[in-house]
């Protein structure tokens, strides 16, 4: 090579490189700024998104309320009626494995030491319905010297702080201004963290259509003045759901009459759905 | 219709929805290859930054290494997502709070540092290339070039000088981006065998002995191949690092198990009765015996009897193959494990690995080898042995 080409070369490289580092410089700055967006609303954890034209139900304003969802365990005979009314209502797939709503059942039996505890979808169960498209609590403790006994619907608790919602890496799932946890279904790439995230076990992963789902509290209904379909068709009232933000709606009034409490308290997501009449194991 | 989904047995008490696996053998896949990329990068610092020199002969081969299987990185990711067409959607519009949304960033520096570090490095090669090859090789070379010719020794001054700036940007990249890797599953409160503040750390330490030890057996192959002698003293030096580097990896492993027996939290129950059950052979035995204190033991005794010649080359070669497998085992116990314990604490799932799928062992062994054909591609093209003209800078 010859000498005197080198140097203006070598100038030109300077320059490009110089050019890349500027480039690198407002990389790393963008980076840095997103980072330290980030910092503030980790602990507020959601962002609620834009009100849009594109809301379904046109008179319904998400900022005039806070709904809230209320168990009461003593009155819950496990009828599962709840589930199968959930399953249609939703297009939940009909298997014994995927469910955004479900009935834990508690048993302690003389002498034992451990609670037992199975679910509509134990295959003990699933062996008595006959199916996995009707569900049924099995009569297996018939036999049994059972001291206590119980049942505990659950759903997804609409977290104030959603453990989903933090680590959901696009923000198809979000919470709304009126308090419910939603999915956004053509945005949602099917990654599963949020599954992994939630504590509670209430998401689960639609196969088929490639994306995570859970309980939304029927917004489709409530955005209408209907109750969840799960409420509506608990024949005792162990389900109540109603608007925080009326102090004489179901939920209020549940809250305010009961000592309630929320499940995992201790993981700090702040669950909007309200516990009355569980036990210690319930978790 | 075929069944699509999988559902695991269990036994005690599990959520429902638990009883599918969410999270396959290609998502133990992803950790892994992302720790061997930050391994190897270590050693290319080791050289460039820290002036191992007796780490020459491998300094390029780390360097081409790491950009192999970082370019196969997202591909279990990929294969794993239910909508990989919007797979972009984390990096276009990011959820902030998202630890993985941060993901692609990382990633995409990253990527960039490599190829920028790998032109440097190759690049008095690539312009001897460009001038000696025709046709399409010539071409391609000539490409690579980017119009520079000049190697003048004030041009290659310049050249060192960005290769140790990129080398040391690089540390903290490589080791960031595989810190972040275990931030993702420590961060999970969900789970008690992931929530843990030492997990990003575990994941460094272990990541960095597998990304030496593939170097080791990399090197010690690669001149097997090409019929030379081995460097003793080269392979004793990734020897030593790995040794190094074992110990601290093999202790922070023993604390986190001893944080979460010693604080007993709820579910501490289930924990052991899940270790010292169904995990007792791949954690325990296989994990910690056969690929973890088993290697540490041999290297120790080659260190202390100065061990050399035929012995020492596949004393090390074997004790790396043993790393490599111990941190794949980690990685198992890690993504399969964490959901084989339930989030009730009372109970216990099993996950059944098939062969085949898209999500089967026989896709995760391909991926896990791919970044090897690449590799041997990029050694042809560049190649990476101290004693081509690849080495203008060293």
């Amino acid at each position: 090579m010859k000498k005197e080409d080198s140097k203006p070369s070598l100038e030109a490289r300077r320059g490009f490189l110089a050019k890349l580092a500027g480039a690198a410089t407002c990389a790393g700055a963008a980076v840095g700024a997103a980072t330290l967006g980030a910092v503030p609303s980790v602990s507020a954890k959601t962002e609620a998104p834009a009100d849009g034209e594109s809301f379904p139900t046109k008179d319904y304003d998400w900022t005039k309320h806070q709904w809230g969802f209320g168990v009461d365990a003593t009155k819950c005979i496990g009828c599962l009626r709840c589930v199968e009314a959930c399953k249609t209502e939703n297009n939940v797939p009909r298997n014994a494995h995927q469910f955004r709503t479900w009935v834990e059942r508690y048993v302690h039996i003389e002498g034992e030491e451990e609670v037992r505890i199975d679910s509509q979808a134990d295959p003990v169960n699933i062996e008595a319905s006959g199916s996995e498209k009707e569900f049924r609590f099995a009569n297996r403790y018939k036999d049994a010297k059972v001291d206590k006994a119980f049942f505990v619907p659950k759903l997804c608790n609409h977290c104030t702080h959603p453990s989903c919602v933090q680590v959901c890496p696009t923000g198809a799932t979000y919470r709304t201004k009126d308090g419910v946890v939603l999915i956004d279904h053509g945005y949602c790439i099917g990654c599963r963290y949020c599954v992994q995230a939630c504590p509670y076990g209430a998401r689960y992963f639609n196969e088929e259509e490639g994306v995570s789902d859970k309980c939304t509290w029927c917004y489709h209904r409530i955005t209408k003045g209907l109750q969840p379909a799960c409420v509506e068709v608990c024949p005792v009232g162990a389900r109540v759901f109603g608007d925080q933000k009326d102090k004489q709606s179901p939920i209020s009034l549940f809250i305010r009459n009961n000592r309630v409490q929320v499940l995992k308290a201790e993981m700090g997501n702040a669950p909007n759905v309200f516990y009355v009449g569980i036990d210690k194991e319930v978790n | 219709m075929q069944a699509i989904i999988d559902f695991a047995p269990y036994t005690g008490w599990v959520y429902p929805n638990e009883t599918v696996f969410e999270w396959s053998v290609l998502i133990a896949v992803y950790p892994y290859l992302t720790g061997l990329v930050a391994g190897a990068f270590t050693v290319s610092s080791l050289y460039q930054v820290f002036g191992f020199e007796r780490l020459k002969p491998v300094a390029h081969m780390a360097l081409l290494t790491s950009l192999s299987f970082m370019i196969f990185v997202p591909t279990p990711l990929l294969l794993h997502l239910g909508h990989p067409e919007r797979a972009f959607n984390s990096t276009i519009t990011p959820h902030l709070t998202s630890a993985m949304a941060m993901f692609g960033f990382f990633a995409s520096f990253y990527v960039a540092l490599l190829i920028l570090e790998g032109w440097f490095a190759y690049r008095p090669f690539i312009v001897q290339q460009a001038q000696k090859q025709t046709g399409l090789l010539g071409k391609f070379y000539g490409l690579l070039t980017l119009g520079s010719s000049d190697v003048s020794e004030r041009a290659m001054r310049v050249d060192r000088k960005w290769i140790f700036a990129l080398a040391v940007i690089g540390i903290p990249a490589a080791h960031g981006l595989h810190g972040y890797v275990g931030f993702m599953y420590g961060s999970l409160k969900s789970r008690e065998w992931w929530s843990s503040d030492l997990m990003p750390i575990i994941f460094l330490f272990s990541a960095i002995i597998s990304g030496v030890s593939l170097l080791a057996v990399l090197y010690v192959v690669s001149c097997k191949l090409r019929k030379i002698p081995v460097d003793l003293g080269c392979l004793k030096g990734l020897a030593y690092t790995i040794w190094a580097f074992i110990m601290v990896a093999l202790v922070l492993e023993a604390l986190e198990f001893a944080n979460i027996v010693y604080k007993g939290r709820e579910g501490v129950d289930v924990i052991m009765q899940y270790v010292t059950g169904p995990l007792l052979v791949p954690y325990f035995i296989l994990q910690f015996a056969v690929g973890a204190i088993t290697p540490f033991l041999w290297l120790s005794y080659m260190i202390w009897r100065g061990t050399t010649g035929k012995a020492l080359v596949v004393g090390v070669t074997v004790c790396a193959c043993l790393v490599l497998f111990s941190v794949f085992m980690m990685r198992w116990n890690v993504v399969i494990g964490g959901q084989e314990i339930s989030k009730t604490g009372k109970g216990l799932l099993s996950y059944h690995l098939h062969w085949g799928g898209k999500e089967g062992g026989l896709v995760a062994i391909l991926l896990t080898m791919a970044p090897l054909g690449l590799l041997y591609v990029l050694t042809r093209l560049f190649p990476p042995w101290a004693d081509d003209a690849t080495h203008a800078h060293s």
